[in-house]
């Protein structure tokens, strides 16, 4: 893609809220660094997803990965 | 508990058994493309995982949404372009789809699936990054150095790093078990590349209180002429552990990994680094990934107001200094004497006291480590 289609291409899109919530929102963010619901919106649910990746994740050492890691952890005087 | 990587999965990109012989045996048959020790570096990061989520160079379009949203195509912060530069003549002939061989020292290091090849604005790309187009910032100069086009596409690792520190390297995949062996759970980073002097040890003290233990990241990698040499650093830190620090509460690990100079930016990406490897709170100082006057002193802390999705807990920690009053290591927040009873400890002088052969006073630097930094024939990077 060039980067005028880049661009172009659209960075947003719409989502619906109530206009109870959205008044609502508008009144906790006058007097505060937020310039709109939009943008104070945006940083309220990138913070709850990212809590909620956080919680689904499990690591995924084989039992014979994690062996040999640990082997060379305390061959290397770190366990 | 141990921070989940960047994305939600440890990348691992490293060639292994069957498959690393047949890369090695392909890698010979293909069209060769020469990279420099740091995109080596880059190679590496990203093949072990310090870089997860990227599996390669970045394509055009991650590339354009990090310089100018400082966020990836998927909305995932990230803040340094990682990018693999080309002349058109050295990748005539190759096209989108092909799969090339990158060569470092004579020999094929990884294999790339060639997935775009494009142009960029290296000027656009320095004022992002860097905030500045002076070519007095490191950074800026070896952008503008940089060749014509842009190659994005996934890497395989066909050749691990050599050094001779490399007994003191840990990757992400180890670092994660360590601590889980440990029973840590809450990691605090400390990034440098310097010898610890007594605001060093304060600022990780600090940050101790609160955590498990403490991930102490000395960066070996390309640094600047007069920036102190790896084996100075280990070598410092070990005395400074050795005779300062409980048992059992430090990791010295080396991280392998380029010095962009990029201030607010490269902090960010610091963090996620160290996110990757397990920590749950990264430390930043005053001018973090600084040169120079290009950024505020503090500028780096504000940038990270824009990322409540971070994943990782920066730990705004002031400059230290001593206070004759208060009669040890303080920080402005805590101490409330004037200017007049205190001692900034200077990078610049420390670095020309030892260039001179001279010990330091011990309000600045133990004296434990100081030997051990004095006994280094020439301990400055050229």
């Amino acid at each position: 893609m060039s980067p005028r289609e880049l661009e172009k291409r659209g960075k947003y899109t719409t989502v619906s809220i109530p206009v109870t919530l959205y008044n609502r929102i508008k009144k906790l963010i006058k007097d505060t660094g937020f310039t709109s619901v939009s943008q104070y919106v945006t940083y309220v649910l990138r913070e709850i997803v990212a809590a909620h990746e956080e919680a689904r994740y499990e690591e995924p050492f084989s039992e014979e990965d994690k062996k040999k890691i640990l082997e060379k952890l305390r061959r290397l005087g770190y366990i | 508990m141990v921070s989940r990587p960047h994305g939600g999965k440890l990348v691992n990109r490293v060639a292994r058994s069957k498959r690393l012989e047949h890369l090695r045996a392909e890698a010979r048959e293909l069209p060769r493309i020469n990279i420099s020790y740091e995109r080596y570096i880059d190679l590496l990061d990203i093949a072990h995982g310090a870089f997860s989520p990227l599996e390669g160079f970045l394509l055009q379009e991650d590339y354009l949404y990090v310089l100018d949203d400082m966020r990836l195509s998927n909305d995932l912060p990230w803040t340094i372009p990682i990018v693999l530069d080309v002349d058109p003549e050295e990748i005539s002939g190759v096209k989108e789809g092909d799969d090339i061989a990158l060569y470092y020292g004579g020999e094929p290091v990884a294999v790339m699936r060639v997935e775009e090849i494009y142009g960029w604005d290296k000027k656009k790309h320095a004022q992002s990054i860097y905030k500045t187009l002076d070519t007095g910032h490191p950074g800026v100069k070896k952008t503008l150095e940089m060749k014509e086009l842009l190659v994005g596409g996934t890497i395989d690792l066909i050749k691990d790093l050599e050094h001779p520190l490399i007994h003191r390297i840990l990757w992400p995949a180890e670092t994660r078990i360590l601590f889980r062996e440990k029973g840590w759970k809450k990691i605090v980073a400390f990034q440098t590349r310097n010898v610890p002097h007594r605001g060093h040890e304060y600022v990780q003290k600090a940050a101790l209180t609160f955590t498990d233990g403490i991930l102490i990241h000395p960066l070996i990698g390309w640094k600047k002429p007069g920036d102190y040499r790896d084996e100075v650093i280990f070598a410092a830190y070990e005395a400074l552990i050795k005779h300062y620090y409980p048992e059992n509460v430090t990791v010295l690990a080396g991280l392998v990994m380029n010095m962009r100079y990029a201030g607010p930016r490269e902090a960010v990406h610091h963090a996620i680094v160290r996110k990757n490897f397990g920590c749950t709170h990264f430390i930043i100082g005053r001018d973090h990934a600084g040169v120079g006057d290009y950024y505020g002193p503090y500028e780096a802390w504000e940038i990270f107001d824009e990322f409540p999705d971070l994943g990782i807990v920066p730990l705004f920690i002031r400059e230290a200094f001593y206070c004759k009053k208060c009669g040890g290591m303080v920080n402005e927040k805590i101490c409330p004497h004037p200017e007049e009873y205190r001692v900034r400890i200077s990078g610049t002088k420390l670095r020309k006291m030892i260039r001179e052969g001279k010990m330091p006073p011990e309000y600045m630097m133990r004296p434990e480590v100081a030997k051990v930094v004095l006994s280094f024939k020439d301990p400055f990077v050229h």
